[in-house]
């Protein structure tokens, strides 16, 4: 069954000079194992093309249920630079939320 | 335990949140961050306008109306509203004291030394690269537009100065946790290689950083049902001295303090969790354990952390150029097509102009403004589409025609248009930012205490 991950989790993203950060966290215990298997830093990427111009790096929490995600050159060069709306990537978090993952 | 709190997130948060915090419970220390990245330049503009300025003078206010809490109940107060100019502001602030009856009942605290423009150019010839961190490349492909360049001082030297007396603590740069950090640091004689308790104190710092967030704003986490937001309650930290400490609010205040919060707050604009690194030791965050230990508090614990860095991180601004956004939005029939045909026609009005722009963006507000292409195709009969479209050159004159373009189209292009802000669009100069790191033997914070 296909869910998408607003359904099962909650995300909070911000800026580093031109690279964004996304928190996604699981909204119960059980559902942390689905994250670190579905979410991956290359489905992270491909989720955002077009927005994200670096690699997609993910780092694991399991002590917060939480998976980090650094996204590199993914704010148009950031800050005062960037000609985008989302200049610090703010929404980028609830982008990550639209994403459909397979879940049994 | 000691009680410490923060009403200020950034440079024009609420200004009555150091205010509630003060008079609405126990407090010890109220901390106020008021530096972004690009502050600093900001302020740096305004020193050079006028000797006096360059600080956050929204403090002053702060201290204006809070006086009598902060001299008179000891609520100790530190902050870096002193950006580019920590004496200025200790001055400004020190008049608004005396003017009040409150001279010799206060000591000022003033920490400087991060500013390193003024040596920069020796700095360069003594070897330091101040290369940038995410692209490599040397300081010398830009040094003639630096406009700013900061080092971010730890907690130390706000707990010396805390620890000489001083009610109000004034820096220029520093590490947002060191805000919080240099209390605890104060008050329980925590040493420098205390790794995990100034580990402990950093997370403690950065969870409340950006004030509400932590305490239900922008709170992605049922959102919907957290409670009273209009009257919500800046954080306070309740720390212990074995680095424990607990997240919390005032009473009778609105938002929400739980493990969903706090948590994505812990996440927010972290790299690598196991190594986050401030001047005063690396924290990991893959050792924190979070517990709801009753209504609006959570408990934090386990922390760890290890040795510093030789190195302080290096905040630098240049100038990069100059951009502008001009917005038009269009109304139902056909909302999207014709905002996308006036992008269309827009950028074919350039391309005969022969405009030497760096990059044009276009964003559909309403279509895909925030997600891009993953938003999708919108309903036919969407109600209005705002046309948001930006552009960047290295210099102004192609910007300021690009900009004198877009109004025109409200009547020569399609219909159904109205302006919002574009007929108020400015040019502005982009401040780019460049993070670098010192080797801390290269420079030394100072400390000075003196009475009002």
């Amino acid at each position: 069954m296909k869910i998408q991950l607003v359904k099962i989790a909650h995300a909070r993203s911000g800026d580093k000079g031109d690279d964004a950060n996304i928190g996604l966290l699981a909204l119960k215990p059980q559902d942390y194992p689905v994250l670190v298997r579905e979410v991956t830093a290359e489905r992270v990427k491909k989720h955002f093309a077009g927005i994200c111009r670096g690699e997609v790096e993910r780092y694991e929490l399991p002590n917060l249920l939480a998976l980090n995600f650094v996204l590199h050159h993914a704010l148009d060069g950031g800050g005062l630079v960037s000609l985008r709306m989302d200049n610090q990537g703010k929404t980028y978090g609830a982008a990550l939320l639209r994403m459909e993952i397979d879940v049994p | 335990m000691i009680r410490i709190a923060n009403g200020s997130a950034f440079w024009g948060d609420s200004a009555e949140a150091p205010l509630d915090l003060l008079r609405g419970g126990p407090l010890d220390y109220l901390t106020l961050d008021y530096l972004a990245e690009i502050t600093m330049s900001i302020l740096q503009k305004l020193k050079a306008r006028d000797p006096r300025a360059g600080y956050a003078h929204d403090f002053v206010g702060v201290i204006k109306r809070g006086a009598k809490d902060i001299v008179e109940r000891g609520v100790k107060v530190v902050t870096n509203a002193g950006g580019m100019n920590p004496v200025g502001c200790k001055d400004a602030v020190a008049a608004v004291l005396q003017a009040a009856g409150y001279g010799g009942r206060i000591k000022i605290g003033v920490v400087t030394g991060d500013d390193i423009m003024p040596q920069l150019d020796q700095m360069l010839e003594s070897g330091i690269p101040f290369t940038n961190m995410d692209s490599g490349e040397p300081l010398s492909a830009i040094r003639a537009r630096v406009q700013s360049a900061n080092v971010y001082f730890g907690a130390f030297p706000i707990a010396d100065a805390l620890c000489r007396g001083a009610g109000i603590v004034i820096t220029g740069r520093c590490n947002d946790a060191a805000l919080a950090l240099g209390p605890m640091v104060r008050e329980f004689g925590w040493k420098a290689h205390d790794w995990d308790r100034i580990a402990a104190g950093t997370i403690a710092g950065h969870v409340i950083e950006c004030g509400a967030q932590c305490t239900g704003g922008n709170c992605q986490a049922d959102w919907e049902s957290i409670p009273d937001i209009a009257n919500i309650g800046y954080p306070i930290v309740e720390a212990e001295p074995d680095g424990t400490f607990v997240v919390t609010k005032h009473a009778g205040t609105g938002g929400r303090v739980n493990v969903a919060g706090v948590t994505e707050q812990l996440l927010y604009e972290i790299g690598d969790p196991k190594s986050y690194i401030t001047p005063d030791g690396i924290a990991d965050f893959t050792t924190i354990r979070l517990e709801q230990r009753g209504p609006d508090r959570v408990r934090a614990s386990g922390i760890k952390g290890r040795a510093a860095t030789d190195q302080y991180k290096v905040s630098i601004s240049y100038s990069a150029g100059f951009k502008a956004v001009g917005t038009l939005a269009y109304s139902w029939p056909d909302a999207h097509k014709k905002a996308r045909a006036a992008d269309k026609i827009l950028r074919q009005r350039m391309d005969r102009l022969g405009l030497e722009l760096e990059a044009i963006h276009s964003e559909f507000v309403g279509v895909n403004g925030c997600h891009g292409e993953m938003s999708g195709e919108p309903a036919n009969d969407i109600a209005e589409v705002v046309l948001r479209i930006g552009a960047r050159a290295m210099e102004k004159a192609p910007v300021e025609r690009f900009l004198k373009e877009i109004i025109p189209i409200a009547l020569n292009g399609p219909p159904s248009v109205t302006g919002l802000n574009s007929g108020r669009s400015k040019v502005d100069e982009i401040i780019a930012y460049w993070p670098a790191l010192i080797p801390m033997t290269a420079v030394a914070p100072q400390v000075d205490v003196a009475s009002v």
